[in-house]
């Protein structure tokens, strides 16, 4: 087990950064915040052909880089940290994931190539409104017809459910219950019966939509009635992915508190000389760094080495709970320390901060995790 | 030897192993082994006990003594920490006299910094040791001292200069422990417990030549002991195993060991023993308690971060990297960790944790946890001392106000203790 990044890990982190420092200040955040499609399909672009990382972690049969998880949760710290605005969450940690666990060779061959080259954009429809993440919250039916199978019911809280091109939907076959009987399927955006709805988010950086099927025609994707076993490992290698995003808002935030506090002239002295400021920026610092150090080994053990895979589930839950506690706490210290200030609109820290919020939430919250943790826990 | 590649410093330890190593040697016979080839202390210098090896080959070296089951040189108690200092800023008297019985075990050091008016702020030490007929006459008290009731040598931070400012006028010395001016109390913890000392200064002797590096320069010596003392607190601890093979070198190692690890019997218990939880929490029923699960949870995710955030700083010290911010939080999250098990552990006992000794859960290691992680948080530098240091050193925020850095001591208000 690695507990360093390797120099090319390192060198490929300080080109996203310095890539995304430029493309998105929070002037572009606040910009395509307040836009319908949340994204800038130019800097979409620049992210697929020229840095390469929507195809990161899809291997290079299917047209991608062929990586793995670490790096995947390199780019989306990065992406974290920079709030940037893209569909990367939906189309390559959710969908592409899914397609990757779930989907026949000849699936694979077919739908990863447009997704690792950026050409198009997917998501993961798999969550309803009664707003569970398990699988027992999925009440959609899938209903065999003439040339495929329909579609009914309500996807909620889907990630750029508005704007994706394919969904990959979850559903069952009618009268079964539980991981029996669940089916992935493919839909197109435009499919007939489809009617989609973008979601007043509190976090306009990331994009919620709300799905209607009525007797929209799907493909299967992977086996019939086998989607609980790849559903579950997707959900646990993008709940990793999701607090290797988290920590690197986290840090961000830590740092924009700190050179705040440096500059803050009270009481004739910069606050940041005041021992209650220093106190709460170290306990700012270890709140980041634990939640960093579980993240990384989350990425780590998802990409497998043998050793890891039982453990992934437990260990991807663990740090989901811990990166969600840290990166909330770190925005609520970041507030404070910023004073009247930080409670507008102007200042930029609620971006982060509900960011913070809504991640805190998507995909589980803490309290949700840690019992999954437990569960899975291995002594 | 530098140039030599891990594999052929391995290669050679191994076959010097294979040569040498008879469990059936007197340990003291076995180490001045150790001390005559450098093979005990291989990052330290040739001329001094050692091979001038890489830290990182040192490791190698100690691995290899692992896979064979050789015994080290003596590491228990604080004798590393005096080892360090003096070989940084010991004279060659110092080296000749104290290094080779330190490795071998002979001699027990204990480490005379804490005052009863001074613990976070060291360098506030009111000891004094004033030049009387060529000797340095010591008075005053010293406490937290461990190992100091059987300890031969203590290393002893006192005020020679009351005239200048506070780190200035303290000197720093090699203290006989053995004469009768030297008086050692033991000192009972709130967990009933006494693993340290108060150790009384009357009119203690010592020759002017074991004063270390001169007159006035005892804080700067004094951080170089305590920087290793935070360095050897993340280590492993492997030595301090031992092992029940019946050889005579295997018997005295761990006669050895369980006299220097005597007073340590409580320390697992002040981190909270996470390792208990689960088993515990099956035994009593309370793992099927949703509220009792959360807790073990919060619990567990921040024993394993703190956890992988050490192998973070290690790994980075393996590498040769510059160590970040990682290396910094160890402290301050065993703190959070022992607090947060002490409250588990309360959950999970129930009324029981109103019970100590042969009444409670585990004969009273149970017990033993509540009254004792306290502790964590004080020892080897407060959480708060630990924040400040974080803020300073690793945040760059500004330094504390001071009000006894620009004065002369004498003029500084300090506690009314002597």
């Amino acid at each position: 087990m690695s507990f360093s990044f390797t120099d090319e890990q390192t060198e490929f982190r300080s080109v996203l950064r310095r890539f995304l420092t430029e493309k998105s200040p929070t002037t572009e955040v606040r910009r395509l915040m307040e836009t319908e499609d949340g994204y800038d399909p130019d800097i979409w672009r620049q992210l697929s052909q020229d840095l390469g990382v929507t195809g990161i972690h899809i291997p290079e049969d299917y047209g991608g880089q062929g990586f793995g998880f670490v790096e995947l949760g390199i780019v989306l710290e990065e992406m974290g940290r920079a709030l940037l605005c893209a569909p990367y969450f939906s189309s390559i940690v959710l969908a592409a994931t899914t397609i990757l666990n779930a989907g026949s060779e000849e699936q694979k061959r077919e739908l990863l190539p447009p997704l690792a080259a950026g050409d198009s954009r997917a998501t993961l429809a798999s969550t309803e409104e009664n707003g569970r993440w398990d699988t027992a919250g999925v009440a959609m039916t899938a209903t065999q017809a003439e040339g495929g199978y329909r579609l009914n019911g309500v996807k909620s809280y889907v990630l750029d459910g508005h704007t994706a091109e394919l969904i990959v939907v979850l559903a069952r076959a009618p009268g079964t219950s539980g991981d029996d009987g669940l089916s992935f399927f493919t839909v197109a955006a435009d499919a007939a019966g489809l009617t989609r709805r973008r979601l007043n988010g509190v976090d306009d950086t990331r994009k919620l939509a709300r799905l209607e099927f009525s007797a929209v025609p799907a493909t299967l994707l992977g086996g019939e009635g086998s989607a609980a076993a790849p559903l579950a490992k997707t959900l646990d290698q993008a709940v990793a992915c999701l607090a290797n995003e988290m920590v690197g808002g986290a840090e961000a935030l830590r740092e924009q508190a700190l050179d705040y506090a440096q500059l803050r002239m009270q009481f004739g002295r910069a606050i940041a000389s005041f021992q209650t400021m220093k106190h709460k920026s170290a306990d700012m610092l270890i709140d980041v760094e634990l939640a960093k150090s579980a993240a990384y080994y989350a990425a780590t053990v998802a990409d497998g080495d043998g050793e890891g895979e039982d453990e992934l589930g437990a260990m991807a839950s663990l740090a989901k709970a811990g990166a969600a506690e840290a990166y909330m706490q770190t925005a609520i210290h970041t507030i404070q320390i910023h004073g009247g200030i930080g409670f507008t609109w102007d200042n930029d820290t609620h971006l982060w901060f509900k960011r913070a919020k809504s991640s805190e939430v998507f995909l589980g919250d803490p309290s949700y995790h840690r019992e999954l943790m437990l569960q899975r826990w291995q002594d | 030897m530098t140039d030599m590649t891990e594999a052929e410093v391995r290669d050679e330890v191994r076959a010097w192993l294979q040569e040498n190593w008879d469990p059936n040697l007197g340990l003291v016979e076995w180490r001045n082994k150790l001390a005559d080839t450098g093979w005990g202390m291989p990052a330290w210098p040739k001329e001094w006990y050692g091979k001038g090896m890489p830290n990182s080959y040192a490791t190698a070296v100690e691995e290899e003594f692992q896979k064979v089951g050789a015994i080290g040189v003596a590491r228990a108690g604080i004798r590393m920490l005096a080892a360090a200092t003096l070989l940084e800023h010991g004279s060659d008297m110092h080296k000749e006299k104290f290094l080779r019985r330190i490795l071998t075990g002979e001699d027990t050091w204990c480490q005379l910094f804490s005052e009863p008016g001074s613990g976070s702020d060291l360098a506030g030490a009111v000891t004094r040791a004033d030049l009387k007929d060529g000797k340095w006459i010591i008075n005053g008290q010293k406490v937290w001292t461990t190992s100091a009731h059987h300890a031969q040598w203590g290393l002893l931070l006192a005020r020679t200069d009351w005239d200048v400012p506070k780190h200035k006028g303290l000197s720093y010395f090699v203290l006989d422990m053995t004469q009768d001016a030297v008086d050692v109390q033991p000192l009972r913890q709130m967990n009933g417990h006494a693993s340290f000392n108060q150790v009384f200064f009357t009119d203690a002797v010592i020759e002017p030549e074991f004063m270390v590096e001169g007159l006035g320069n005892g804080w700067k010596i004094a951080t170089t002991t305590l920087m290793h003392e935070r360095r050897g607190a993340d280590g492993l601890r492997r030595w301090a195993m031992g092992t029940d093979r019946p050889e005579r070198a295997y018997a005295e190692e761990r006669e050895e060991l369980a006299h220097a690890m005597a007073p340590y019997k409580w320390y697992p218990q002040r981190m909270g023993r996470v390792d208990l939880v689960i088993q515990r929490a099956k035994e009593t029923g309370k793992y099927d308690d949703p509220v009792v699960r959360q807790e073990i949870a919060k619990l567990l995710t921040l024993a394993k971060s703190a956890e992988w955030t050490a192998r973070r700083a290690r790994a980075a010290q393996v590498l040769g990297r510059n160590q970040g911010p990682e290396g910094s939080i160890g402290k301050l999250a065993a703190s959070h960790v022992a607090r947060l098990g002490n409250h588990v552990h309360t959950m999970i006992s129930g009324a029981d944790a109103m019970l100590t000794g042969e009444d409670s859960p585990m004969d009273g290691v149970i017990a033993e946890i509540l009254v004792s992680t306290p502790a964590i948080s004080i020892a080897g530098g407060t959480d708060e001392i630990q924040r400040n240091i974080i803020s300073e050193r690793v945040l760059g925020m500004p330094k504390e106000p001071r009000n006894d850095t620009d004065r002369p001591f004498r003029d500084v208000p300090r506690n009314m203790i002597r």
